[in-house]
């Protein structure tokens, strides 16, 4: 088992640097930092704009350029901006503010995603499966800057019901918030529960529906049936047997469902004013910045290899076959 | 409504042979086509229907509304600033008196088209490379395979937002052609798997021993076998499609103004969802009820047209379901 993960990983960390290596090209490629430059007003000197040049590498070519960039990265250094600031000091707070909402995101999404899968294939045809069938739907059909727009609404009226704002939907704290670390979490809190919905509520709608059919497939077997002529209670048959098996078609899918997360954040880092990586790549795209782009990606490319990895190891741990072999 | 049908229909006629042998012999009296039954069950589908009819409506919306209207889209109305609708203007107006509706009507015909095209492309290259890698197999297969894996760890959405710089200024034709550019991997690694079986089927091995090249092989018993897969998967395209071009549109990395599609104008009036709601809801909610509709035809084709399908024998407690994606 331990050389099934190992091997998984080798490939994904492969995977990785190839698609960093795709984004950088495609970037440096496109990207035109200096046009940006020679636009202003007035058009800076010749002699800045070809110690920007230099600055930039863009004399050379652009394997070069990743190559250099690269072996920064290895020892900790994402390189520079188009405006000259370094990279590094601001990736870990970015990094942070991005991965607080993908893993409450996540979190929300499996959970509640698997749980109302699994309640309406026990419940079929009921009221309560069409009604999640129904949400699902709907949710599905509803990108994330449909949602967070909808959702900042909702919470305004129910501001204004309550009186006060409880929910706030602009940043990911009260800038200059003064108060004891009990205060600062709540107001974190008040920050959070907006963006944490937009993202979550498309992944459980998401997670449902394969989790249902799943759990159909597994309603229906033999070894269930057996399960409880052996003497088991249906709940323990349906959570120890059926649930585990019909989790393993899931495993796959998390990886698939981290992609969707990743590019349902950058949405809901715009509509709702937070600075984390998702925005940063709009940023770096509107600089023209391809070290700011590779970098995200980068970023992005480790999250989704990670959560397959992850999907992997979570393969094995449920399904003994893999384990064996 | 005739368009999507008679696609069943001829998918009817030639599909019969791969779903049982004993459909396809020729039978006596005016037996029921299966073009007819997938018709009859596709009709017994209510939410299906409602999807077809809404779906219909929007594209004569979007092309006659703004005939019947007395405002157009580039006429700004001096005594109307941001105001929220009333009989002169029934999606009401934005900041520089713009009329909502003949705007929103602008944004649905493109967002419209590009989707539509967006599917017929994509679909079409997913079923000759799919096919083409599934029966020849060999480096293309290879290459296949490991450009889907690719697309998992960089998502279409980052690689078109880098090279938005590149088509900024540029044809929204070129927008059309970089979504199906990235659409058709997932839809054509399904086709190669359906092309591993079916290649072993008696009909293609006898067209290969009759002398058929293999070109042709590929049109004729190949592909149209699979038609069913292939109109399910383009009408579920259009909607990614849609959702696609309005992601990429709302950051200003797909359409370009001076075109107007639904994802610039929820982009540019996402803000205003709080203070001017009418401005974000109309174009919000056609994206919305229309990638549902999509969605929901799309459910009732697959249903209407998979032999095991579960609307038809729901009694049985077994069922096979797929779920939306």
């Amino acid at each position: 088992m331990a050389g099934f993960l190992l091997r998984r990983l080798v490939n994904y960390v492969v995977l990785a640097l190839v698609a960093t290596f795709l984004a950088f090209t495609l970037a440096s490629a496109t990207f035109d930092p200096i046009g940006v430059l020679q636009q202003r007003n007035p058009p800076p000197p010749a002699a800045s704009i070809e110690a920007k040049k230099r600055d930039l590498h863009l004399d050379q070519p652009i394997p070069q350029r990743f190559v250099t960039w690269m072996s920064g990265v290895v020892q900790g250094d994402f390189g520079r901006t188009v405006a000259d600031r370094p990279i590094t000091d601001e990736l870990g707070r970015r990094i942070g503010v991005s991965l607080r909402l993908f893993l409450l995101g996540i979190t929300f999404g499996i959970v509640f995603g698997v749980l109302l899968g699994v309640v309406s294939a026990i419940r079929q045809y009921k009221f309560s499966d069409y009604f999640a069938t129904l949400f699902s739907f709907i949710l599905l059909s509803m990108p994330v800057l449909v949602l967070g727009p909808l959702l900042k609404l909702g919470a305004q009226g129910l501001n204004d019901a309550i009186g006060s704002n409880v929910l706030i939907f602009v940043g990911e704290a009260t800038p200059g918030f003064q108060g004891n670390w009990f205060e600062s979490l709540v107001d974190r809190l008040q920050h959070l529960i907006l963006p944490t919905l937009a993202i979550a509520l498309g992944q459980i709608a998401f997670y449902s529906r394969y989790q249902r059919s799943s759990m159909l497939d597994v309603l229906g077997s033999d070894f269930l049936r057996t399960a409880q002529a052996k003497g088991l209670t249906r709940r323990k048959a349906l959570f120890k047997h059926g649930l585990r098996t019909a989790l393993i078609p899931m495993a796959t899918l998390f990886a698939f469902g981290f992609g969707l997360l990743v590019v349902g954040g950058t949405f809901t880092e715009k509509i709702f004013t937070w600075y984390g990586m998702g925005d940063w790549l709009v940023v770096g795209i509107g600089s023209q910045d391809a070290n700011i782009t590779a970098t995200v990606t980068l970023f992005v490319a480790v999250c989704v290899l990670f959560s397959g990895w992850l999907a992997d190891v979570l393969y094995a741990a449920l399904d003994p076959r893999i384990r064996v072999n | 409504m005739t368009v999507i049908l008679n696609e069943g229909d001829a998918a009817g006629t030639t599909g019969a042979a791969s779903g049982s042998p004993v459909d396809a012999a020729p039978e006596p009296e005016k037996a029921m086509t299966r073009g007819r039954l997938v018709l009859i069950r596709f009709m017994r589908n209510k939410l299906a229907l409602v999807g077809l009819v809404v779906i219909i409506g929007m594209y004569l919306m979007a092309f006659v509304g703004p005939l019947l209207s007395k405002w157009t889209y580039d006429q700004q109305d001096y005594a109307a600033f941001l105001e929220p609708p009333y009989a002169d203007h029934i999606f009401g107006t934005d900041k520089i008196g713009t009329d909502m509706f003949a705007l929103t009507m602008r944004g649905l015909q493109k967002s419209l088209i590009i989707g539509l095209l967006v599917a017929l492309i994509s679909t079409t290259i997913a079923a000759v490379v799919g096919a083409a890698a599934g029966y020849f197999l060999g480096v293309a297969d290879k290459a296949l395979m490991w450009v889907v894996d690719l697309l998992l760890v960089l998502p279409s959405f980052l690689i078109i937002a880098i090279l938005s710089p590149w088509f900024r200024g540029k044809s929204w034709w070129l927008l059309v052609i970089m979504l199906a550019a990235f659409q058709w991997m997932i839809t054509a690694r399904i086709v190669r798997g359906m092309t591993l079986t079916l290649k072993e089927r008696e009909f293609v091995k006898a067209a290969k021993f009759m002398g058929q090249p293999a070109r042709k092989i590929i049109a004729k018993h190949i592909v149209p076998n699979m038609a069913s897969l292939l109109i399910i998967d383009a009408t579920i395209n259009v909607g990614s499609a849609v959702l696609a071009e309005t992601g990429l549109s709302f950051f200003g990395f797909g359409v370009q103004s001076p075109d107007v599609s639904l994802g610039t104008m929820i982009g540019l009036y996402a803000e205003s969802a709080t203070t001017f709601p009418w401005l974000f809801l109309f174009p919000a909610g056609f994206l919305v009820v229309f990638v549902l509709a999509v969605n929901w035809v799309g459910d009732g084709l697959r249903d209407a047209l998979d032999p095991t399908s579960t609307r038809v024998r729901r009694k049985e407690k077994k069922t096979k379901e797929k779920a939306a994606a």
